[in-house]
């Protein structure tokens, strides 16, 4: 393409919105050390934001952390094999079938989350404990496991593997093990970054399922939203964005390096 | 037989999550309405007002968000240039930020220490506040719509046959020309599914307006307000539902349309 | 060792009531080499397949191996090698991987694993290849570790489905030469699915071609080629002319085809096109009917000239009304 006026435009076009996606970002980042926000950032850089957010709010994220291992374990269970059945079957039961499980992601969370209360809520301890929180994840990142691994299974003629295995005279979990858990790698690795990734940053159906003493860090970031100063929220965010970044990173680098398999095939 | 066996065992364990986590839930949601419930959302006006003015700021996101990713998509699609995969790898960071998140870093764009307000009176002017406003609420909904949208129109725009353009030049089009006959029609079915998401995104979305506290209404903000601060049970239920109802169809209408090619 | 195969009334409706292949019976015989021929949808993968051990046939159906009922068995435990169209090799495996897969999961011994795979690279001229992956090699490469593949754990049957399609015609022709010499070392009963004739007569000890899920001729390819059952096995296998005579009508190779000069014959030259080996020469006859006729180069020919054709010695006619064959 010759870089000509219609170049230049789409290029402004194009950084205009980028800064309107990414300055907020670092605004954020850079108040959350600064030591002075009404002075700037000439009033020097200072952890000791962060430092108070964690004394403060250090319990949410380590819960975060162990509500999202927690689904990542489940969905793995559940969806992985889900998955494998789905890519297996053509018919229409199959395809219902996958229709119905992806069904949470396009309901808002609030919505799942009142209909769990509803049904659950007076359910023994369970409304006050954690497990609470990590149904209603399981519940909402499970499709998203389910369709890294279909896409993935979808892509490499799983039939045709599974037929070539059995000529050579594998049994079924020989085959399973062997040969089709290894080729979908890259796909179980990719639903894994993005169910984790999901669940650290889930608040819709959270904000209703949490309990003072169940709160998960995106709660917590939104309580701190109205109760505390500029720097503290900013702090807090960072912490968010420390976790996430490196996880969403992987995740990229992940689809990217099976897309290039792909072509390569 | 054994083959149909295994598939069900298998897949059995995913299909009672759904069934005890969601649809038994979905269940309870639709009937703790009641009654009561559904007729106050028909006759309340403050109902009806929230769920049009949720489905107008969709509804205008869905525009703003198609017209900026198109446009951004079709350049990114074609062009290279040093940084782009940095850049690329920048503006889908978003996907991963919880609406709360986004309100504030909308709060830190538009709030009242925000970039906006110190460059306007750098410049000398007032400072400039729109966080709260509807134009912040706006600002948030695109913000979080921008990245998703925008993958979607990118893999379309690399998807479209380069040849065709060149043959609209070859017969003397215009570069508008290609835009109109070319490029568009064959972006449509993308930009259509991507549109759907966006809109039952938006009008499910919740974080936002949560953290901007907004004096904007929208339906899922009542929906909390009812259920936490006034108890109102039935309400909340009988609007979270038709709620639930109404994002699922607009992205099975999508789905169906486009073939299976929308998320 | 090899086997004899025989098929009883083995035949096929898919899940809509489309019927894939109707009801056949088959004799295959130890150590022969069978190639089903036919075009793409004509049943020759459903029935590799049922002898597979893929797909079930219809009741009623039954497959023998040496005599034995199979036909419940799935493909896991019927000792077939399978080589498929697309290889099918596995992408997380390198080539001694892949090659030593079906004697692994029959759990042979390490070393006997070694050294079977050792003599298959050896036997297969892959041994420098042996630790690349998949990705890392050319298609003949992929073909020939497909092949050791299937044959390494030794099975009574090797079953090819389409093996050579996905590769260019040079080294098609270098990789059927291959197989060839393979089979008949090997001397195991081979079947052999190919839409390529020339592939068919090459490799096959017998042809079946098929058309439309049932047997349209078997035989060898002399039989086939020479004495075609029907019209659409004479079009299927080489080149044939069909020519409508008053008592009906005829098949005629163009390669039996000769024509000599004549002024009063009835057919005239329309075209002649210079095809290498042979001089392609389109003839008309009066009443609009058209041969196609090989014959050696021969620049005399010329569009507008009558000629006498006649098959083989036999003048096919010289004048109106044509004299028949």
């Amino acid at each position: 393409m010759r870089r000509g006026i219609g170049f230049w435009t789409g290029l402004s076009f194009t950084l205009l919105i980028s800064a309107f996606l990414i300055l907020p970002i670092f605004a954020s980042v850079i108040a959350g050390v600064t030591a002075n926000q009404f002075v700037g950032l000439s009033s020097g850089l200072t952890t000791r934001w962060i430092l108070d957010v964690w004394a403060n709010y250090g319990g949410t994220v380590l819960l975060s952390l162990q509500i999202a291992f927690a689904t990542l374990a489940i969905t793995l269970l559940l969806g992985v094999p889900a998955a494998y059945v789905l890519a297996r079957h053509a018919g229409v039961t199959a395809r219902l079938i996958e229709e119905a499980l992806v069904m949470p992601v396009a309901v808002p969370g609030l919505a799942t989350a009142l209909g769990l209360i509803l049904a659950y809520g007076a359910v023994g301890g369970l409304r006050s404990s954690w497990y609470f929180i990590l149904v209603g994840h399981v519940v909402f990142c499970l499709p998203f496991m389910m369709r890294a691994v279909l896409a993935v299974l979808l892509a490499i003629d799983l039939n045709r593997l599974e037929e070539a295995a059995r000529a050579c005279g594998a049994s079924w979990a020989q085959r399973f093990f062997g040969v089709v858990l290894p080729n979908i790698r890259g796909g179980i690795l990719a639903g894994s970054l993005m169910v984790v990734t999901l669940s650290l940053g889930e608040f819709n159906m959270t904000l209703l399922l949490h309990t003072p003493f169940t709160r998960t860090l995106p709660v917590g970031l939104a309580d701190a939203y109205t109760a505390l100063r500029t720097e503290m929220a900013s702090a807090y965010t960072l912490i968010f964005f420390a976790l996430i970044v490196p996880l969403l990173s992987a995740m990229q680098w992940v689809v990217g390096r099976m897309d290039q398999q792909g072509r390569s095939r | 037989m054994h083959d149909r066996l295994r598939a069900g065992l298998l897949i059995a364990p995913a299909l009672a999550v759904f069934l005890a986590f969601f649809l038994i839930p979905l269940g309870y949601l639709a009937v703790a309405g009641g009654a009561g419930g559904y007729s106050a959302i028909l006759t309340e006006p403050r109902f009806l007002r929230s769920l049009v003015s949720t489905l107008l700021v969709a509804a205008a996101t869905t525009v703003i968000t198609l017209f900026i990713a198109t446009i951004m998509g079709l350049f990114l699609a074609r062009v290279r240039f040093r940084g782009r995969s940095t850049l690329l790898a920048l503006l889908t960071l978003p996907l991963a930020f919880p609406g709360v998140v986004v309100g504030y870093l909308v709060i830190m764009l538009a709030g009242r220490q925000g970039l906006v307000a110190e460059v306007s009176m750098a410049l000398g002017g007032d400072r400039i506040v729109f966080a709260y406003s509807l134009a912040g609420l706006l600002l948030g909904y695109v913000y979080f719509s921008i990245p998703r949208t925008l993958l979607t129109l990118m893999a379309a725009a690399e998807k479209l046959d380069p040849r065709l353009e060149e043959a609209a030049r070859s017969l003397g089009a215009s570069p508008f020309g290609v835009l109109r006959d070319v490029l568009l029609p064959g972006m449509a079915p993308a930009m259509a599914a991507a549109g759907a998401i966006c809109f039952a995104t938006a009008t499910g979305a919740f974080g936002t307006a949560f953290a901007l506290a907004s004096r904007i209404d929208v339906l899922p903000m009542v929906i909390y307000t009812e259920f936490t601060l006034q108890a109102n049970l039935a309400v909340a239920a009988a609007l979270s539902f038709l709620l639930g109802i109404a994002t699922w169809a607009v992205l099975a209408l999508a789905r169906g349309a486009s073939g299976g090619a929308a998320a | 060792m090899s086997i004899a195969i025989s098929l009883r009334s083995c035949g096929k409706t898919w899940a809509g009531g489309a019927r894939g292949l109707l009801p056949i019976d088959m004799d295959i015989t130890a150590g022969e080499t069978l190639v089903l021929l036919g075009p793409s949808g004509c049943g020759k993968t459903t029935l590799l397949r049922l002898i597979a051990g893929l797909e079930v046939p219809d009741a009623g159906g039954q497959v023998l191996f040496d005599g034995k009922d199979v036909t419940r068995l799935p493909i896991e435990r019927r000792n077939v090698g399978m080589v498929f169209q697309s290889y099918a090799l596995f992408p997380n495996m390198d080539v001694t991987g892949n090659i030593g897969y079906g004697l692994r999961v029959r759990g042979f011994a390490k070393n006997e694993v070694q050294n079977r795979v050792a003599e298959m690279l050896e036997m297969m001229q892959l041994t420098e290849f042996r630790n690349r992956s998949i990705d890392a090699l050319s298609g003949g490469q992929r073909q020939r570790v497909a092949l050791a593949r299937a044959i390494a754990p030794r099975p009574q049957v090797l079953l090819l489905d389409e093996p050579l399609s996905a590769l260019d015609a040079r080294l098609r022709e270098q990789l059927r030469q291959e197989i060839d010499t393979l089979l008949r070392a090997l001397g195991i009963t081979a079947i052999y699915v190919t839409h390529d004739q020339s592939e068919a007569m090459a490799l096959g000890d017998r042809i079946c071609v098929m058309d439309a899920g049932r047997i349209a001729q078997m035989g060898s390819g002399r039989d086939l080629y020479h004495h075609p059952a029907n019209a659409f096995v004479a079009d299927f296998i080489g080149d044939a002319n069909k020519y409508v005579t008053q008592t009906g009508e005829v098949i005629l190779r163009p390669e039996e085809l000769s024509l000599r000069p004549d002024p009063n014959a009835a057919f005239m030259i329309t075209r002649v096109t210079f095809l290498g080996p042979v001089l392609r020469v389109m003839v008309r006859h009066p009443d609009g009917q058209e041969l196609r006729a090989d014959v050696a180069d021969d620049v005399t020919l010329q569009p507008g000239m009558r000629v006498e054709v006649s098959v083989g010695g036999a003048s096919l006619m010289k004048a109106d009304p044509p004299a028949l064959d």
